[in-house]
């Protein structure tokens, strides 16, 4: 089967390569990129004419709620969302039930993606026992059986004597260490970020310091263990500046922010909005600004979503009470775009975030049009039209707080391993 | 003037018009809580439930004797007894009211929001008698009516707030209603009690009791919650009493003829001392007793006030 993408703007910044160009499938791996090839090579010829032609999307950070949580999503439903939003990789987080810190789980996630799935799977396992924050997982055995990171995301790993050890241990593995960095004890009760807003709803606020002081502790044991960190979802101003002094001195450590973090503010959650709760809390405008700088100079390597799917009745309840988090996978090459548009980031920089960023991040082999490569393309219409409506999203949950929100941009046409997996 | 809430989820929904109105009218009711048959029609065949899923003792009653003096049928629901520790959610709860045809629901809940969310899913009235730590609107407005009374005026006094104020809905409440009726607000509490930007709703801050004190109109002192004590907010309570306890050498700094209130229950000894809160300038039970009459006033209003008081 070859597969000719004709007239597109190329773009791989994998190898600093943007022009428009054709490029051509075989064999499920990209076999040339030129300026013309000829439509007789091909069995089924794209017209990407005015379209963006880029390596597939990544996403490193969702979650499938796959085993256990299939109510809320599952590795069918999670992926077809993906490969609808661009994405031909995802990594997921490891807090199913049960959680996946041992290699029978991570071969059932890749085992499922792999027969039932519409793209790439990559678990991430457990950095404790349980998601328990004690005892190491079995780090070694995660590897062999696929886990390319390992992270105990939802919770932090509190105990810095553990953490060291999770860095020095995961280092001669290859493995990352995604760390989700919160100081549970200044979070407190807290459920939105801490500010005037939350102070006007009556409702306990997360400072800032909370995410800071430990994104400080664990860039600093990164630092001394020489272990590969990779700090997820960042929120904050400081959070942005720590990561950035942390690379200028040549500390091993990678970072993400999502979309939602750099779209909106705590002023989202008024009216008591549940889908405009998760963790980390939608912060002020500064740190708004602060994302968009790291994401433009370079300290924030990846955009990731943090894909949280959650059942309507658990977001349908007071607010106190409801879950932590938003749906992601469909909205962020929209929202991504948008910086483009706001001139925040350039087109080429925006493909990186969303491509080779997140794969150099967490080691994962994909994020180039080089040849030979497994022909992960994603092709993106800029300038096409539409409006989110929550019954039109794929995924199992509907808890986006861009209902209603209208984009520009999406995927046109998404390729796992030479073979199309989705078009509109 | 028309009266166009049919809610009252907050004062911060409310105009300085609708506060006038409110007070008005709550001034006209004070008169039937003294007469010896205290019962008027206006609100016959009007059914209200008191919706407590929190504890509550004085504005429940409070509630509860206004509706049943405008001849509502009055119908409660507590905590404990309701279905909320049966694990039903609070939409189902709604709605299972809501097909009894109440004209109004009066909620207190633990968690901010919880008035919004009903109002949002109910054809009734919705009436807030305290959110979490966000609105607790009829406290203010009692408030309100009673410094009126006594100041004949809002506009220009100076009103100090002094306890914890992260904590309080009827500091937020009293915050928006008070700046709109020009009064000029100053709060005073622990820096652990002090919730981010509260100075954006229009108060100065201190941390000294006796800098907001200083020359105030009205002085309204907060209830700590014994519990506080101990934990990381509060060393103690007697430390609390010391540094921002109402005694009557704070109370010297105010104007000579400044009042002193307390939205209820005190702590005698730790807020405010007993010479202070048995004192000459202590309207306390004022309060309370307007507290009816304001609540009368917002269920009459929120019904429409189409039919005269008899």
């Amino acid at each position: 089967m070859k597969i000719l993408i004709k007239g597109g703007r190329v773009i791989d910044p994998s190898r600093n390569f943007d022009q428009v160009a054709d490029l051509l499938i075989e064999d499920g791996k990209i076999a040339a990129i030129e300026t013309t090839i000829d439509t007789k090579a091909a069995d089924q010829v794209i017209d990407a004419t005015g379209q963006l032609v880029t390596p597939g999307l990544i996403d490193i950070h969702v979650h499938l709620r796959d085993p256990g949580l299939e109510y809320k999503e599952d590795i069918v439903t999670g992926t077809l969302a993906a490969v609808a939003g661009g994405f031909t990789s995802v990594a997921c987080m490891p807090n199913t039930k049960p959680v996946n810190d041992n290699k029978a789980v991570t071969q059932y996630i890749i085992n499922k993606a792999k027969n039932d799935g519409y793209c790439n799977v990559f678990p991430i396992g457990a950095i404790t026992k349980g998601m328990a924050g004690e005892t190491l997982s079995e780090m070694g055995e995660l590897k062999e059986a696929g886990c390319l990171a390992v992270s105990d995301d939802g919770r932090p790993v509190s105990d810095g004597e553990v953490m060291r050890r999770a860095l020095e241990y995961s280092r001669p593995f290859g493995i990352t260490v995604v760390s989700h960095t919160e100081d549970l004890s200044l979070v407190g009760e807290g459920v939105m970020n801490d500010g005037f807003v939350a102070t006007e709803l009556g409702l306990k606020g997360i400072p800032w310091v909370a995410e800071d002081t430990m994104t400080a502790r664990d860039v600093m044991l990164a630092e001394f263990t020489g272990g590969r960190l990779h700090v997820a979802h960042i929120s904050t101003k400081g959070g942005v500046d720590i990561v950035r002094q942390a690379k200028a001195r040549g500390v091993n450590v990678t970072c993400e922010a999502t979309p939602h973090h750099f779209t909106l503010t705590d002023e989202a959650v008024r009216g008591y909005n549940t889908d405009a709760k998760m963790n980390p809390p939608l912060r002020s405008a500064a740190d708004v600004a602060a994302i968009c700088a790291g994401l433009a100079d370079g300290t924030i390597d990846a955009i990731a979503t943090d894909h949280a799917p959650h059942h309507i009745d658990e977001k349908n309840v007071e607010f106190r009470i409801a879950m932590n988090g938003i749906v992601g996978l469909e909205t962020a090459l929209p929202l991504t775009l948008e910086l483009v548009a706001a001139g925040t980031i350039d087109l080429p920089r925006a493909v990186a975030l969303l491509s080779c960023g997140p794969a150099h991040a967490l080691n994962i082999p994909r994020g180039t049009l080089e040849i030979a490569a497994p022909a992960d393309v994603t092709v993106i219409d800029p300038s096409l039209k539409w409006t989110v409506v929550r019954e039109e999203l794929k995924s199992k949950s509907r808890n986006t707080p861009f209902t209603g929100r209208k984009m520009k941009g999406a995927a046109t046409c998404t390729i796992v391993g030479g073979k199309i997996v989705f078009s509109r | 003037m028309a009266f166009n809430h049919k809610h009252i989820l907050g004062t911060e929904y409310l105009s300085r018009e609708d506060i006038q109105l409110i007070l008005d009218t709550a001034e006209s009711f004070r008169e039937i809580n003294t007469r010896s048959i205290k019962k008027v029609p206006t609100l016959r065949g009007k059914t209200i439930i008191n919706a407590f899923f929190e504890n509550s003792t004085r504005t429940r009653l409070s509630f509860e004797i206004a509706g049943k003096r405008l001849s509502a049928d009055t119908v409660n629901i507590s905590g404990s007894a309701s279905s909320v520790t049966k694990g039903e959610t609070l939409e189902d709860t709604a709605r299972n009211i809501e097909v009894m045809h109440p004209d109004i629901i009066v909620i207190r809940h633990g968690h901010s929001g919880a008035p919004h969310y009903l109002a949002e899913r109910l054809n009734c009235s919705v009436i807030n008698a305290g959110d979490g730590a966000h609105e607790h609107p009829s406290q203010a407005l009692l408030d309100i009516l009673t410094m009126r009374q006594h100041k004949g005026k809002i506009d220009g006094l100076k009103v100090a707030i002094v306890g914890d104020i992260a904590h309080s809905r009827v500091v937020r409440s009293n915050l928006y209603a008070l700046n709109k009726m020009g009064a000029d607000v100053h709060l005073a509490g622990p820096g652990t009690m002090m919730p981010s930007g509260i100075e954006r709703l229009g108060a100065t801050v201190h941390y000294d009791i006796r800098a907001a004190v200083k020359d105030a109109d009205v002085v309204m002192m907060l209830r700590i919650q014994l519990e506080r004590q101990g934990m990381t907010l509060l060393p103690t309570l007697r430390e609390y009493a010391r540094f921002f306890g109402l005694n009557d050498d704070v109370l010297k700094l105010a104007k000579a003829d400044a009042i002193v209130m307390h939205p209820g229950p005190m702590n005698r000894g730790v807020e405010i001392s007993s010479a202070v809160a048995d004192g000459p300038q202590n309207v306390i039970l004022g309060q309370v007793e307007n507290g009816v009459a304001v609540r009368m006033a917002l269920l009459y209003l929120v019904s429409g006030g189409e039919q005269a008081v008899e």
